[in-house]
């Protein structure tokens, strides 16, 4: 008989309607019903409107989103799947597996702008210059190797949250900046499913990590959440030089970190911490708010007398076999 | 003063921001076959927004549930929503639903667990709301 030991035990098969943890299902639902393509967003429709942006312009454009591939690139062949070893229920790899593919969707997004958009020349500039570009390879590299990483399942979290709730930020505050002055709209359609998808990824990890956090000693937890407050400070360190190397030239650089603040802030929540950067060093510009999230007003606050509270703007969905009334 | 009632998840984000208002409020258990909170006296509900890309599910089942109590409903003054503004037009919709199905005003919105901001906005606001609720009751 052959020698067994090395063999890898066979898995059991998945069963979706015994749950150890409901969170896994609702995700799966989630994701899957929210999946799409980029075929189905006419970013032709932007032609006329990238021919409007200065050549400087068009050049950050497409850098940005060089950067914003490499980060999705690495999500999804190796954070994701990093993550799968750690699962703790069948089901949980299961929701790690889509995302993985949804990241190769969205890095395959943006080739799908360059195709409608851009010449070769300068998209092929724009890739090297990624691969040169000193802070792309830096945070890449500080991500990577808490994913490379044996020991912790956890720190691999920590990284994958804030690679998924944080370091896109600085990239996709472009589109919505282009987007709040009537710029290339269609494709900031398709950045804004990339933000929605990116918000569940980072809340399913942010809520496995708290799970795991759960089962360690009060010791335990606080080396891990030194780790992530340390691993915030370095990210953002790079994450400003980053947008300084990009932004300034635009004048933009600051209106861009308050963006980056606000979503450091809620990458922290994500993984259940409190906020690093106080209110007053997030106050995003309005434009950018709304170029988010188009229908919701800034700061709805009926107890102040903003917004009004008893019209709804659009027609929301309701379920109604659960209501009874 | 009136009351508090809020859902939370395992994600603890709506918990955490209850936690800091530092108000008594009564949670909406997770498990499905928990009995539920049946407030009897005005209160506003706290509530997370789980909708999909279309919308639907916003309000979550628990939800659902604790309203369909008709002797609970009638307390209902408001709604206080949480979400994600990377949900873009459907952030904190949880509340529009509730706002539309129970005929309350949504008070206010936040994401996640709500900044420093949001906790004393909310803290004054319900001061000043049930100020105004009690005084017009008489």
């Amino acid at each position: 008989m052959k020698d067994m030991t090395h063999t890898r035990p066979i898995p059991r098969a998945i069963n979706w309607n015994r749950l150890q943890d409901d969170k896994d299902l609702e995700i799966w639902n989630r994701l899957t019903v929210n999946f799409w393509l980029p075929e189905k967003v006419p970013l032709s429709n932007d032609i006329p409107s990238w021919s409007q942006l200065t050549e400087e312009e068009q050049r950050l454009t497409i850098r940005v989103f060089t950067g914003l591939t490499l980060l999705d690139t690495i999500q999804n062949s190796v954070g994701a799947p990093s993550l799968m070893p750690d699962a703790v229920t069948p089901h949980e790899e299961a929701v790690l597996t889509n995302i993985a593919f949804m990241e190769a969707v969205h890095a395959r997004s943006y080739s799908s702008i360059f195709s409608t958009l851009c010449s070769t020349a300068e998209v092929d500039e724009a890739f090297r210059w990624s691969e040169e570009n000193a802070q792309l390879q830096q945070k890449s590299r500080l991500i990577l190797s808490e994913y490379d990483a044996t020991a912790n399942p956890l720190r691999r979290k920590v990284a994958s949250v804030f690679l998924e709730s944080f370091l896109f930020y600085s990239g996709f505050y472009l589109p919505m900046h282009w987007s709040s002055r009537a710029r290339l709209t269609n494709t900031a359609d398709l950045i804004r499913l990339i933000i929605r998808d990116e918000a569940v990824h980072g809340y399913y990890i942010g809520y496995k990590f708290q799970r795991g956090m759960e089962r360690l000693s009060e010791a335990e937890r606080a080396e891990i959440k030194d780790f992530a407050f340390a691993l915030m400070f370095d990210l953002y360190e790079i994450e400003s030089r980053y947008t300084e190397t990009l932004y300034d030239p635009l004048g933009l650089t600051e209106d861009v970190k308050a963006f980056l603040h606000y979503n450091a802030n809620k990458a922290l929540q994500n993984l259940g911490f409190e906020s690093l950067f106080p209110d007053e060093l997030c106050k995003v510009n309005p434009a950018i708010m709304a170029a988010l999230s188009s229908n919701a007003d800034e700061n709805h606050d009926f107890f102040s007398g903003s917004g009004s509270s008893y019209v709804i703007g659009k027609a929301v969905a309701t379920e109604d076999e659960d209501w009874d009334f | 003063m009136g009351g508090l009632v809020y859902y939370s998840s395992r994600s603890g984000n709506t918990r955490r921001f209850v936690d800091r208002l530092g108000l008594a409020a009564m949670r909406i258990p997770i498990e499905g076959d928990a009995p539920l909170p049946g407030p009897r006296a005005p209160f506003v509900l706290i509530t997370p927004t789980y909708a999909d890309g279309q919308g639907r599910g916003a309000v979550h089942k628990q939800v659902i549930r604790f309203l369909n109590d008709p002797d609970t409903r009638r307390h209902l003054r408001g709604v206080i929503a949480s979400g994600n503004r990377n949900f873009g037009a459907l952030f904190a919709s949880a509340g529009d639903v509730v706002a539309r199905k129970c005929g309350v005003p949504v008070l206010y919105r936040f994401e996640l667990a709500g900044t420093e901001t949001d906790v004393a906005r909310v803290k004054e606001g319900l001061d000043r709301f049930w100020k105004t609720q009690f005084s017009t009751a008489i």
